[in-house]
């Protein structure tokens, strides 16, 4: 007897054309996005801002409604259709420089003023569809096409902890950060995922997941090699976990 | 409650008749961020959104703020923010961005001096900020001009109405007298139909297809598609929408052309000259754009000089430059900013030049 055991979620559109490079990791984390949409019901609800860098192709791959916002304004896009309906869905997918550097007064307002939508960083520590530039989340000694010599505080000072920042946020209901190196780390991606889009749900507050995330392609590595880099190098930087949870007990 | 106003005369300033207006409009939804001279606009509104149950957000800067108008837009709200000069120059991009998204924003710039931070006396050094802008690419914004707080009412219910028939975002364009003036104004119900928005508005995908709203256009062709139509649009803006007020022109010899507050006493000094024996009429733009540049051009075929004062150094002179195209004299009395030229030396002006 056949068992299906490979489905497409019903949330990605039939005539998708995947466009990402191979390897990288915004495959996996679209796809965990489209599960959860389906899982919660949410797909014909929903309304999302679409950002800029590799993330705007997700209307491309997901079957929802989308407008695309400006570079770092996807929270500011969020909050206009989230007040101007309350009963929607509406959630970001957006790279670490559309939220954290361009965007990150857009991001952290959102935060702070408790806007009940939900948002997801992609962090792979590099600007990945201009060609592999230093970001904000770029490590130190991290060698990119404007840090050729290598990421130092002195020219180039910190990388953002991004979820840390989203937690000391008031309005903040969610914040975790997650990687997508292996199959439990996937699972507790998807998890963290949906908790996000719950809190926004249920009205609590601003939902948020940081995932830590590969870019072969500028980072001159085949896929095992960055998946080892996300292991060795970001996470030591980047430690995932759970930083804020309002409906934990122990908070 | 807004509605308890329809019908009476009451004394206000600009500022709060373009906010009022915009509360009987309809709009749903005001993001902004304040600047001197505009900010009664976001005050009134923070109390009279909130009593209405419509949503009022103090947005972290104006990039922001215009942003939020356009998130609202794209499900088919009637969303506005207000701002001035300085601040609107953070908009740009947006502003761009809604004209080919074909959003329709709604956005009060009441202009202060410039250039940078400038200060907040009145100026009309935003003529070109509005009708040209500084976004990228190519694209128009509908452009309304009131003189008068009553104007100030009935050209805010006219821009929530052309921005949603055309899906264009639509700029009111005050100065800082303007918006600080008091006159007595009547509300009126709200005139126009409302537009539906069913066939594009992002509700969420429930039995249709999805939508998406973007600008990235990867494909040339469909991008130059996609442009022409939005042309064809403006042209039919151009057609339906130009609106203007003029008297005294039909024998004049000269025409004096102001937009705004000081066509007040531009208004005032025709009628001067007029009794002092001069063939002068008085032609006053209300839509900058679409511009009245078809009826300037009739007018050209008679009038030996066109007299275009504004409170910049020449900004809209270009239009009439270019709508005249050198069929009469065009001739130019500015001052940067500050007050409206007074009507004496307006006058000392034209009879030199006569």
């Amino acid at each position: 007897m056949a068992v299906q055991t490979f489905k497409i979620p019903e949330s990605i559109k039939k005539d998708m054309k995947y466009s990402f490079c191979p390897g990288c990791d915004h495959g996996v984390a679209v796809r965990l996005v489209a599960e959860v949409l389906d899982e919660l019901g949410l797909r014909e609800n929903t309304v999302a801002p679409a950002s800029i860098g590799c993330s705007v192709c997700l209307y491309n791959f997901l079957d929802v409604d989308m407008v695309e916002a400006p570079h770092g304004r996807a929270l500011a896009s969020a909050t206009g259709i989230k007040r101007a309906h309350p009963e929607k869905f509406v959630f970001t997918y957006q790279g670490d420089g559309d939220f954290a550097s361009i965007g990150l007064a857009e991001s952290l307002h959102a935060a702070l003023r408790g806007e009940k939508v939900s948002a997801i960083c992609i962090n792979n520590t590099t600007y990945g569809m201009t060609g592999g530039q230093m970001g904000p989340t770029s490590l130190i000694g991290q060698v990119t096409t404007t840090s050729t010599m290598g990421r130092t505080v002195e020219n180039y000072g910190y990388p953002i902890k991004i979820a840390e920042h989203v937690a000391l946020c008031d309005g903040t209901a969610y914040s975790a950060r997650v990687s997508l190196d292996t199959v439990a780390n996937i699972r507790k991606a998807k998890a963290a995922i949906k908790k996000a889009f719950e809190v926004q749900l249920k009205g609590l507050g601003f939902g948020f997941v940081e995932i830590l995330s590969t870019c072969p392609t500028n980072w001159h590595m085949t896929p095992t090699q960055a998946h080892e880099r996300v292991r060795n190098e970001m996470m030591k930087v980047f430690v995932p976990g759970v930083y804020k949870d309002i409906t934990a007990n122990n908070q | 409650m807004a509605e308890l106003t329809i019908g009476k005369k009451i004394l206000t300033k600009g500022n709060y008749a373009i906010a009022h207006a915009a509360v009987l409009a309809g709009c749903e939804c005001y993001f902004g961020y304040p600047i001197t001279p505009q900010s009664e606009i976001g005050e009134y509104l923070s109390v009279k959104m909130q009593e209405e149950g419509r949503a009022f957000v103090c947005a972290e800067s104006e990039i922001s703020a215009i942003n939020m108008v356009m998130g609202a837009c794209s499900t088919g709200a009637k969303a506005m923010t207000s701002s001035s000069s300085c601040a609107v120059a953070l908009m740009q991009e947006a502003i761009a961005c809604a004209c080919t998204d074909e959003l329709p924003v709604v956005l009060i710039s009441v202009m202060r001096g410039g250039p940078g931070l400038g200060y907040i006396y009145p100026s009309q050094g935003d003529y070109n900020q509005a009708t040209i802008t500084g976004g990228n690419g190519d694209f128009r914004t509908i452009v309304l001009a009131p003189s008068t707080v009553q104007e100030c009412v009935d050209l805010t219910y006219k821009a929530f109405h052309l921005a949603h028939k055309y899906r264009n975002p639509t700029i009111l364009l005050a100065d800082g007298l303007m918006g600080q003036m008091m006159e007595p104004v009547e509300f009126k119900p709200y005139p126009y139909e409302e537009i539906d928005n069913s066939d594009w508005a992002l509700t969420g995908a429930k039995g249709r297809p999805a939508r998406s709203i973007k600008s990235l256009a990867v494909d040339a062709d469909k991008q130059c598609e996609h442009i022409k139509n939005l042309f064809a649009k403006y042209k039919k803006i151009e057609e339906n929408e130009t609106e203007w007020e003029e008297f005294d022109t039909e024998d004049a010899d000269i025409i004096l052309m102001s937009f705004g507050s000081p066509s007040r006493g531009v208004k005032s000094a025709v009628k001067e000259l007029r009794k002092q024996g001069l063939k002068v009429g008085f032609f006053r733009p209300i839509t900058l754009f679409p511009f009245p540049s078809k009826r300037l051009a009739e007018l050209a075929q008679k009038v030996k000089k066109f007299v275009v004062i504004e409170i910049n150094m020449g900004q809209m002179v270009r239009d009439v430059r270019l709508a005249v195209n050198g069929a009469a004299e065009v001739e130019q009395i500015n001052k940067p900013v500050g007050a409206p030229i007074d009507v004496e030396t307006i006058i000392e002006e034209v009879m030199r030049m006569s």
